[in-house]
């Protein structure tokens, strides 16, 4: 992928795609579906969601690509695949792939790509999806363009894929000329979830890994699973409290978790406080910590800084509360309290613990 | 033991700016550093060279200027630097990228054989994190990313077993060695260097490479003839039309009693949703 580089500005005559007889040949647009232990991750649904847009704008079929070892959950990954909008689920069943290894799944994805030929494949901007992504581009020889925000087809049918760059401070398009596929990757929540489509169903296509164990290198030794896994639901969450370095001093964070609890919602933060030790590294909410769509977003003593701001901005409501009139959180917040966080968050702690209380009484 | 570790030099992202009017960037007076995700791989590879008692080669690919992101790396502790640079490889994308710095890896190959090469996770600027398995593509070397720990390298039979993060828990992997390892962040604590290592540091003399100097063949490949990326606009993120309604007590309430009065009036699911989730 590109990186903003405005100083190189592309030369002209370079910005048109001019693809070859061959990458003509090219259709259709391919989502990854992650199935990881058993387990599809959501941004695979959020992905054919998408997927499902740009197929019907390109008037082509939208396919997923299943790869696991036989049972698995991948039965169950490809008919929901079918759910969530795919006409067609290309998939690789073989022991070899029942964990994730980046040999066994670049060798799976980039033979399914050189056989069936995709114009467009997403991926998810997760951990296996980022590792197996470059590895393909690579051995493709084609454009990669990681971390997406927003995905369009543009006229002459080439996909524009839009990204922050500098940091965050700014957006850039890019294109990916004269090669196919064109990829990307999207991170997690930046999509919204697709409405699941009980009983639809789709084609189905079969093809063999053809390796063998001895010829694989990398070798599992183990697989631990995390103990808590306390960070699992930020992202999914649909209420999320968040403090800023405006809480002053560590013990206050204490605060955020409080109001978190009596809503039954997960709590976060904003990065300087991961880089003072504050909260966890898994509870950064922003461009380079999680993303979060929930129905109530609270953020208490954070600036909104574009990098927290592009975390959030899919939230259904944001309620922000800051010292500063003019704190730019304020720009993107449906509703805000200008006032202490300190004193509002444990009043905002109580108001809830009396209305939930008093509702429930009522019933 | 000869690892290569790939560091960017980056703009100190904090501190840039964008010009109101013309929408650019005002890169001037912005000060660099090293992309602070490479600093724990690089960490990482100078206590295996201290366990092993190999050499640590940092290298960059960059303007001239890069050299002060190398001369950064050995006063930390690095053994030697070269950087990567030449007018052909201005505008490369990944791809273009991780080609220009595997040939360079490939040619330090030739005179001091690399067992491991460390990219950061991603950088900071491009924030990709595709140059690692991209290079590692190129070179064929094993790969391992998002490492949380190096259990142990058995340098005799080749092996490196590690510690990778993976969804839901962490995978222990073993493989051979030469291969290619992204570190997690906040993994290790990145060292200050020594005194010695200052010094040397300003004595070390940076091996500056063009193209032809890495083994580059076909330039074609390089820069941004070798991109099939290109950028076609850069824009700043637009402003919300309306601002956020401020929500003032009513005569005689209090303001938190107010503030749970428009969060519903505003969603009317949210109730049931704080119901559910609170088992009420
Ligand atoms: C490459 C890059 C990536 C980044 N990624 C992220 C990211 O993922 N997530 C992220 O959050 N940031 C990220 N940042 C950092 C971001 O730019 C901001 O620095 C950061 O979000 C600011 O955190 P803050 O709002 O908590 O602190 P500040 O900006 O210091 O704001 C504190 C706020 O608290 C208010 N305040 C003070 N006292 C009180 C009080 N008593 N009650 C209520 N309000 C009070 C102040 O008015 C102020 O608005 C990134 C930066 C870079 C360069
Ligand atoms: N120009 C460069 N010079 C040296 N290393 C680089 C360069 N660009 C990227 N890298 C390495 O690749 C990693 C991932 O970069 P990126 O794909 O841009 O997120 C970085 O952390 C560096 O280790």
């Amino acid at each position: 992928m590109s990186e903003a580089k405005p100083a190189a500005a592309p030369s002209r005559g370079k910005m048109k795609a001019e693809l070859s007889d061959h990458f003509k040949t090219y259709k259709d647009v391919w989502v990854f579906v992650e199935v990881e232990r058993g387990q599809v991750h959501p941004v695979s649904w959020e992905l054919m969601g998408e997927g499902r847009k740009l197929a019907d704008k390109l008037g082509v079929e939208l396919a997923g690509v299943v790869m696991g070892a036989s049972g698995d959950g991948c039965d169950a990954a490809i008919a929901t695949a079918y759910e969530y909008g795919a006409d067609k689920v290309y998939t690789i069943q073989d022991p070899l792939l029942a964990d994730y290894r980046n040999e066994t799944y670049t060798k799976g994805m980039t033979e399914l790509v050189n056989t069936y030929k995709p114009e467009i494949l997403l991926l998810g901007a997760t951990n296996l999806g980022r590792d197996l992504a470059g590895s393909v581009a690579t051995t493709l020889k084609t454009g990669l363009t990681a971390d997406c925000t927003a995905l369009a087809i543009d006229d002459d049918r080439s996909l524009g894929a839009t990204r922050p760059t500098f940091g965050g401070s700014l957006l850039c398009t890019i294109y990916t000329l004269n090669v196919r596929p064109q990829m990307a990757t999207i991170r997690p929540r930046v999509m919204a979830m697709p409405d699941r489509q009980p009983g639809r169903s789709g084609g189905i296509v079969l093809h063999p890994l053809g390796m063998a164990e001895e010829s694989v290198v990398t070798k599992i030794l183990d697989f631990i699973p995390d103990a808590a896994k306390e960070d699992a639901h930020l992202a999914y969450a649909d209420v999320v409290v968040a403090g800023g370095v405006g809480l002053g001093k560590p013990e206050n964070f204490k605060l955020v978790k409080d109001l978190a609890a009596v809503l039954g919602a997960e709590y976060g933060g904003s990065r300087p406080l991961v880089q003072k030790g504050w909260i966890d590294a898994s509870r950064q909410i922003g461009q380079t910590g999680k993303t979060i769509r929930p129905r109530l977003y609270i953020a208490a003593g954070i600036s909104g800084a574009i990098q927290h701001r592009v975390g959030v901005e899919g939230a259904d409501q944001i309620l922000a509360i800051n010292t500063d009139p003019n704190a730019p959180i304020f720009d993107f917040a449906h509703q805000g309290i200008v006032g202490d966080a300190l004193t509002v968050l444990p009043a905002l702690t109580e108001a809830f613990r009396r209305h939930l209380s008093r509702s429930q009484a009522a019933e | 033991m000869h690892i290569v570790v790939c560091i960017k030099q980056v703009p100190d992202s904090a501190q840039i700016r964008v010009h109101p009017v013309t929408n650019t960037i005002m890169r001037q007076g912005v000060p660099t550093i090293i992309n602070p995700y490479d600093l724990y791989s690089l960490e990482e590879a100078l206590r295996l060279r201290d366990q092993f008692n190999g050499k640590v080669t940092v290298l960059t690919m960059g303007p001239p200027m890069a050299d002060q992101a190398l001369r950064k790396a050995l006063s930390i502790g690095a053994d030697a630097a070269v950087l990567l640079s030449d007018r052909f490889f201005a505008g490369s994308d990944t791809l273009a990228t991780s080609f220009a710095l595997s040939s360079a890896i490939a040619k330090l190959s030739e005179t001091d054989p690399v067992d491991m090469v460390f990219c950061g996770k991603q950088t900071i600027d491009g924030d990709t994190a595709q140059v690692g398995p991209g290079i590692a593509k190129r070179l064929e070397l094993n790969q391992l990313t998002y490492v949380e720990k190096i259990r142990a390298v058995d340098l005799g039979a080749r092996k490196i077993t590690v510690e990778r993060r993976a969804e839901g828990g962490v995978q222990v992997l073993t493989t051979a060695l030469p291969c290619l390892v992204t570190m997690l962040e906040h993994t290790n604590t990145v060292r200050r260097g020594t005194m010695a290592d200052m010094l040397r540091a300003a004595r070390t003399e940076i091996t500056v490479w063009n193209a032809a100097a890495a083994g580059i063949a076909d330039i074609a490949l390089c820069g941004l003839k070798g991109s099939p990326t290109v950028v076609k606009k850069v824009f700043a993120p637009q402003p919300r039309k309306e601002k956020a309604k401020m929500i003032e007590a009513a005569e005689g309430g209090d303001i938190a009693s107010a503030t749970v009065a428009a969060l519903f009036a505003a969603d009317g699911r949210l109730e049931e949703t704080l119901f559910r989730q609170t088992g009420a």
